[in-house]
């Protein structure tokens, strides 16, 4: 590819002399594109290597320090865990869910954009841990959202779900055209 | 090559991971968890997710059970594209081989020989590169198949095979996303191979291609400013002109293109001509090297044109500006010498936005960053920013965990506080009844045993009830007094006990079978009692061990990840510091360059003030003598 030259020293000439017989390197003066020094490529180079060891090394502390938490705070005997993933295809903007456990609000969320774009791919998101002790638990959902046409969606619906001694995994599938529907999964 | 251009026209990430999550029902949390992090952009998280996940599946004794089964080979998979998309090359190299090595579909494979090809392409191993795209076959992924021979074609050109890179650029079926890249591109390739007529020819199309997409007409804007420059230098001065005119008046490459527009006008002595453009860009932002220059061509041209009078006047205003913006410079080198530079990279309210680097200017005291603007925009440059913004964020989580660890601490504390005094006192009453309980259940067992034994040899008298059991020790034992006293009358009463006897016997007997199946029923609702009561048992003892497990054998531990969160810390510091330091030099030294240019056009035009001054006063005098 064509690079661009610095060219005062021409424009200097041009503007001495009378007539205007540049060369080409006047052509490229205004187009200064930077490229890095082989020492400055090569410090880059050096520190990128680092930082993708340090990288390396945070993400391997970050999953240690995740399943100490797990442990300590969500002990696999009493945690519960509620995920919420849209129905693939489903138009619905999903603007807000809440959720009650036992008749107790533990979760309300509003999604943005970007998180709603992430469940339409196929994300999933943990709206929520806790504990609860083994046995039976009534699960409330509140679903807020507008439909396709724009018109407003709200959609409440109760669930009964057992804690057994294995940590519970509960997830939500939304709709916009059907009722939410619960899975062990 | 230009590799901002090359890259751009790469820029394809189709994001694997979601394709493959949304194609399919997803029935793993934890991977889906991770699909909604990196959809996001957050590529530690999604990482930091799907790496304990793979680990743990790994782990398992049967992971065909586990319901990551059916979306492994895409999670492998997504492992290297969240690494690659978190700039860890190394890490994402080595899955994407892995996934190459793995028995997986064509599809899947040549997706990772693509995206492999692409990392070492980028990283300069063009050898590597062509040797991954040469591993493509079979199946090919029809939303990559341009993909692979565009990135050919560059990785042709970057090696100087600039025939090669035509083959392969006049081979691609033109697709919508590439349209413009590779026209562009072809021009080049004809450029380097020294086939003139045929790049100029290349270039003219690529720079009539019409569309509503912004990057294709960036490169159109581009292909034109190129062919621009290239017919201004073969003197086809109309043309080039012509040819600059179809640069966008608000595109990116329109002030360069003004300025060569003027040039070319000023070439064949149309000076007139020359500053429509020129005039153009003496309205627009005084901080761009296209501006400056213009400052400094419009006086010359209206010099040339024998408006001396005005040229003076101008040359003086453009004396002014270099003035100012050769403090603007100074003032920019003070700010990132003071560190402003890089607190105003960090500041999270600019990040958020997706023009971050022209938000930049607007923070008090922060360096001008126009001048940067190019320096900024260069690859080498984004990935030192992009790693030094990289190690901010893994600062803070660092600097969040080692806060945590004190929460930690605390919560054993408190658990421990609780727990301590009571536990023993509940062992002792759980030893209790632990020892209670065993007893009955040893009885029930002992009782389950004879019901057995009973099925292969009858002993009625076993299932007697204790009634029949009183009566029947009374007979006897009232038999043996009768036979001891020797009386005939009671020897005479010896029958009727005998009768009595025989019909508790027959009481017995008779109901034997029922009586069995009764204790055997009655069994069963007893093992439903202990059933419940072991189960009791059990989530005692699970509470019991809870209890313990939420207090006991953290210290080790924690202290060994405060140790590797501190070295981390420390090690980061120590890298960041020199990334800083690297960005600050860079710009700085770019900035003196800006610097010694405007000196430049500000010692010229000091001469040309006067030059210009002499010759108005020359023509006024010339003037009055007529």
């Amino acid at each position: 590819m064509i690079r661009s030259q610095h060219s005062s020293s021409v424009l200097q000439q041009a503007i001495n002399r009378t007539g205007w017989s540049l060369g080409l390197a006047l052509i490229f003066a205004a187009a200064p594109s930077w490229s890095a020094s082989d020492s400055d490529r090569q410090q880059m180079k050096s520190l990128d290597e680092q930082v993708q060891e340090i990288k390396s090394d945070v993400l391997g502390i970050a999953a240690e320090l995740s399943q100490l938490e797990e442990k300590l705070l969500y002990p696999s005997g009493t945690q519960v865990a509620v995920f919420v993933a849209l129905e693939h295809g489903d138009p619905l903007r999903l603007d807000a869910v809440r959720l009650s456990i036992n008749g107790q609000p533990v979760a309300h969320y509003i999604y943005s954009f970007k998180e709603l774009d992430a469940l339409r791919a196929g994300g999933v998101q943990r709206l929520y841990v806790g504990n609860l002790p083994s046995g039976e638990h009534r699960l409330e959902v509140q679903v807020n959202g507008k439909q396709d046409g724009g018109q407003d969606y709200t959609r409440t619906q109760e669930f009964t779900f057992s804690k057994g001694i294995e940590p519970e995994l509960v997830g939500l599938t939304i709709s916009g055209g059907a009722p939410v529907t619960l899975g062990n999964w | 090559m230009d590799r901002a251009t090359s890259l751009a026209g790469l820029a394809l990430l189709t994001a694997f991971a979601s394709g493959q999550a949304a194609g399919g029902e997803l029935r793993d949390l934890h991977y889906g968890e991770a699909v909604f992090e990196a959809h996001q952009g957050r590529y530690f998280e999604a990482l930091q997710r799907l790496d304990t996940e793979l680990a743990q599946y790994h782990g398992l004794d049967e992971p065909s059970l586990d319901s990551l089964t059916p979306h492994l080979g895409s999670a492998e998979f997504s492992v290297g594209d969240f690494e690659l998309n978190y700039r860890m090359h190394h890490r994402a190299g080595r899955a994407i081989q892995r996934v190459l090595e793995a028995d997986v579909e064509d599809a899947v494979r040549n997706e990772a020989a693509y995206r492999l090809a692409r990392i070492h392409f980028q990283k300069d191993q063009l050898e590597e590169a062509l040797a991954a795209l040469g591993r493509i076959r079979g199946d090919v992924p029809k939303a990559i198949r341009d993909d692979i021979e565009f990135l050919r074609a560059n990785v042709y050109l970057a090696q100087g095979r600039a025939g090669a890179a035509v083959s392969a650029l006049r081979d691609l079926p033109v697709g919508a996303d590439l349209t413009g890249f590779a026209a562009y591109n072809l021009g080049i390739a004809l450029l380097q191979d020294g086939q003139l007529a045929e790049a100029v020819e290349q270039l003219d199309e690529a720079g009539r291609i019409g569309s509503s997409d912004e990057a294709t007409q960036g490169i159109r804007d581009k292909a034109n400013l190129v062919l621009g420059s290239l017919l201004f230098e073969l003197g086809q001065f109309d043309r080039a002109e012509q040819t600059l005119d179809r640069v966008r008046l608000e595109g990116p490459f329109s002030n360069q293109a003004l300025l060569r527009a003027g040039w070319s006008e000023a070439s064949v002595e149309r000076f007139d001509r020359a500053l429509v453009p020129w005039k153009l860009l003496l309205d627009r932002d005084q901080t761009d090297a296209a501006v400056q220059e213009a400052l400094l061509a419009v006086p010359q041209a209206y010099a040339s044109l024998d408006a001396h009078g005005r040229a003076a006047l101008l040359f003086g205003q453009a004396l002014e500006s270099y003035g100012v913006q050769i403090e603007r410079v100074d003032a920019s080198i003070d700010s990132i010498r003071d560190g402003r530079f890089l607190e105003a990279l960090v500041r999270e309210e600019i990040r958020q936005s997706k023009d971050w680097v022209i938000r930049l200017r607007s923070l008090p005291e922060s360096p001008e960053t126009f001048y940067l603007m190019q320096l900024m925009a260069s690859h080498d440059f984004q990935t030192a920013l992009q790693n030094y913004l990289d190690l901010e964020d893994l600062r803070s989580k660092l600097l969040s965990w080692q806060s945590s660890f004190d929460a930690f601490e605390d919560v054993i504390r408190v658990r421990g506080e609780y727990y301590d005094p009571r536990l023993p006192e509940v062992d002792a009453d759980f030893r209790e009844l632990d020892a209670r309980m065993r007893t009955r259940l040893e009885q029930r067992r002992h009782l389950a045993t004879r019901l057995q034994g009973l099925l292969t040899a009858p002993q009625p008298e076993l299932l007697a009830t204790e009634e029949e059991r009183v009566t029947s020790e009374r007979l006897s034992a009232l038999a043996a007094q009768l036979t001891n006293s020797g009386s005939p009358e009671a020897l005479a009463l010896l029958p009727r006990l005998a009768r009595l006897q025989g019909v508790v016997t027959w009481q017995v007997r008779t109901q034997y079978h029922e009586r069995l199946t009764a204790a055997h029923t009655h069994l069963a609702e007893l093992v439903e009692h202990v059933d419940a009561l072991a189960k009791q048992h059990h989530a005692f003892v699970r509470s019991r061990q809870a209890a313990t497990h939420g207090y006991l054998g953290y210290d080790r531990q924690i202290e060994q990840l405060r140790k590797r969160v501190g070295t981390a810390l420390a090690r980061l510091d120590l890298v960041m510091g020199r990334q800083g330091h690297l960005i600050e030099t860079v710009a700085v030294r770019e900035l003196k360059g800006r610097r010694e240019r405007l000196v430049s056009l500000q010692t010229q035009a000091r001469y040309a003030v006067a030059d210009s001054y002499d010759r108005a006063v020359g023509a006024q005098q010339i003037g009055q003598v007529q």
